[in-house]
């Protein structure tokens, strides 16, 4: 059966019971690596200063330094993505996070299983069967994504506090259809990148809508912008 | 209606879910902000989910699609969260899930208790009879090192040790047997191919180490020593086997499922197991170190609780499932 507009994206779309689409991007096997390296590194920091600290205390030491090892091997991302809303501190590093395939917050048990697997993700040398499975799957899962039913998304960046050109948001006039008004907030944000005169040209385009030119288009196109943007006009 | 007037309209109930669900810190501190009624979540939640799909079936700007985007998600969240965190406490899962597990995959424990016992015997009676068939499963320098370690001229058993290194063996029995058995697990999801490897390699093992110890008359201090832990540690492993085994053939023969999702169910079920073999192994080390190591018991004493402990691990597995098992199948 073909699917007509499936597109080569790595957005996952949700519907949930209320009708609601919900969206996310999967997170690709690039930042994975590196926040995995993050965390070991954090891992091996704190088990040097582990080692250092119980080594005073001879065998009695090494045998909880031996626990320790045991716990950080195994159960160092179950514990931060079950009660860090599926983030390790790699994971945060790199803004990305497990969740269940339905994007909700990821349970105690999917973790561990996810993370147990990760030894057979590891086989046969250096996770080479989960790049393999990433690379082979839709939504970059390894093998232990595959059967504990998760996955890694990208964490939308917080309420963006980008600098907005500093004018009065104004209502449009007219009705905009979504890509008039990508477009239009796209110029808005970008308005330290773009030259002035180009950004002029630009705005001179839409002369005949905005009834103005030059400077004037560029102010009146920008507070179309902010108001898109949801601005307040402070 | 215009996206002003639909954000006027509204904008108080958006503003109070995101101050609750923590997407936004409140503007002002003041104390008298409108407290949030539990009971009304789910109304809230669907007027929010109404107003997503008429902000964007309305397409109103990308910014506040974004923003009840957000909402949207948040609450859908915490009404969505499966809090299963609770579900394996205590007696519960002790007396009921454990049990019902181990009754829902009887067919893969006695494939993995197979896969276990029958190489393990083979090379039993192999090292017994042959004198050199030790060698073929390991190293002649291990071999030197667990002869000593069994050596009845020795006073500590296990390893050579004082009484104040159980604690380091404690932590070494956790790190080495628990790591084996979640491997053991693992590697189950190679069509369990990483399961059979492990259960007969640790069967050809330990089978060897008996053997070979029996045949140099070494069994007063090696089963005593083994007795006690033995009968958690062992079935423990059978277990790890078993879930690792029923991954792996669920993804053969997945049955009616689609196979990914045959495995997540697997894997889900098989967890249950894990969990159970887990606190096995931990109860397994605490006795290897602190109980099984001592040189001062007497043996029979020795062979006496190691026996109470297999009858009290086996009929605690096999009659606690087989009630859990009989009860569903009456219900």
């Amino acid at each position: 059966m073909a699917v007509p507009h499936q597109q080569i994206d790595t957005t996952w779309k949700v519907e949930t019971p209320e009708g609601i689409d919900l969206h996310a991007e999967v997170a690709g096997p690039v930042p994975r690596a590196l926040a995995y390296i993050t965390d070991l590194l954090i891992r091996g920091v704190i088990m040097l200063v582990l080692a250092i600290a119980l080594g005073l205390l001879g065998y009695a030491g090494q045998g909880i330094l031996m626990i320790c090892a045991f716990l950080l091997e195994w159960f160092y991302p179950v514990v931060f993505e079950v009660f860090r809303q599926g983030q390790t501190p790699g994971k945060r590093q790199y803004g990305i996070a497990v969740v269940n395939d339905d994007l909700t917050p990821v349970m105690p048990g999917t973790s561990f299983i996810r993370n147990l697997l990760r030894t057979a993700d590891f086989l046969p040398f250096f996770y080479m069967a989960g790049l393999v499975s990433m690379l082979t799957t839709k939504q970059f899962r390894r093998l232990g994504d595959l059967a504990a039913g998760t996955l890694v998304i990208h964490v939308p960046p917080k309420q963006d506090t980008e600098q907005l050109p500093k004018v009065c948001p104004t209502a449009p006039t007219i009705p905009l259809n979504s890509n008039d008004q990508t477009a239009i907030i796209d110029f808005t944000r970008r308005h330290e990148q773009l030259s002035t005169p180009r950004q002029q040209e630009l705005a001179n385009i839409l002369e005949p809508l905005l009834k103005d030119k030059d400077e004037n288009a560029v102010t009146k196109l920008r507070s179309l912008g902010v108001w898109l943007l949801g601005g307040s006009g402070k | 209606m215009k996206q002003q007037t639909f954000e006027k309209n509204h904008c108080a109930t958006w503003e109070l879910l995101e101050t609750e669900f923590g997407e936004s810190t409140p503007k002002s501190k003041n104390e008298d902000k409108p407290q949030f009624d539990k009971s009304r979540f789910a109304p809230l939640y669907r007027e929010t989910c109404h107003h997503l799909a008429q902000a964007k079936h309305r397409s109103y700007s990308p910014h506040l699609v974004d923003r009840l985007n957000r909402l949207v998600l948040v609450m859908h969240n915490t009404l969505y969260s499966n809090n299963s965190r609770f579900r394996y406490q205590g007696l519960r899962f002790l007396i009921q899930d454990f049990p019902q597990a181990l009754y829902d995959n009887r067919r893969y424990i006695g494939i993995s208790a197979a896969l276990f016992l029958l190489p393990g015997l083979f090379m039993f009676i192999a090292c017994l009879t042959n004198d050199s068939m030790i060698y073929t499963m390991m190293e002649p320098v291990q071999v030197r090192q667990f002869e000593a370690m069994y050596d009845p001229a020795n006073s500590a058993l296990g390893r050579e040790r004082q009484s104040d290194t159980d604690l380091a063996m404690f932590g070494y029995y956790i790190q080495n047997n628990i790591g084996i058995s979640f491997r053991t697990f693992a590697s189950g999801i190679a069509f369990g191919l990483g399961s059979i490897f492990f259960m007969v390699f640790n069967g050809l093992n330990i089978g060897a180490v008996f053997g070979h110890i029996t045949r140099i008359g070494f069994e007063e201090t090696f089963y005593p020593f083994v007795v006690g832990h033995g009968s958690f540690e062992l079935t423990a492993i059978v277990f790890s086997g078993a879930a690792g085994l029923k991954m792996g053939f669920t993804l053969l023969a997945p049955g009616s499922y689609r196979r990914l999702t045959a495995l997540r169910l697997a894997a889900n079920d098989a967890i249950r197991i894990i969990y159970g073999s887990t606190l096995m192994l931990l109860i397994a080390a605490f006795l290897e170190a602190f109980w099984s190591s001592s040189s001062t018991l007497p043996v029979a004493v020795k062979y006496g609780v190691g026996a109470l402990l297999w009858v009290l691990v086996l009929g605690w597995c096999t009659l606690a499932a087989r009630k859990v098992g009989r009860r569903r199948l009456g219900s």
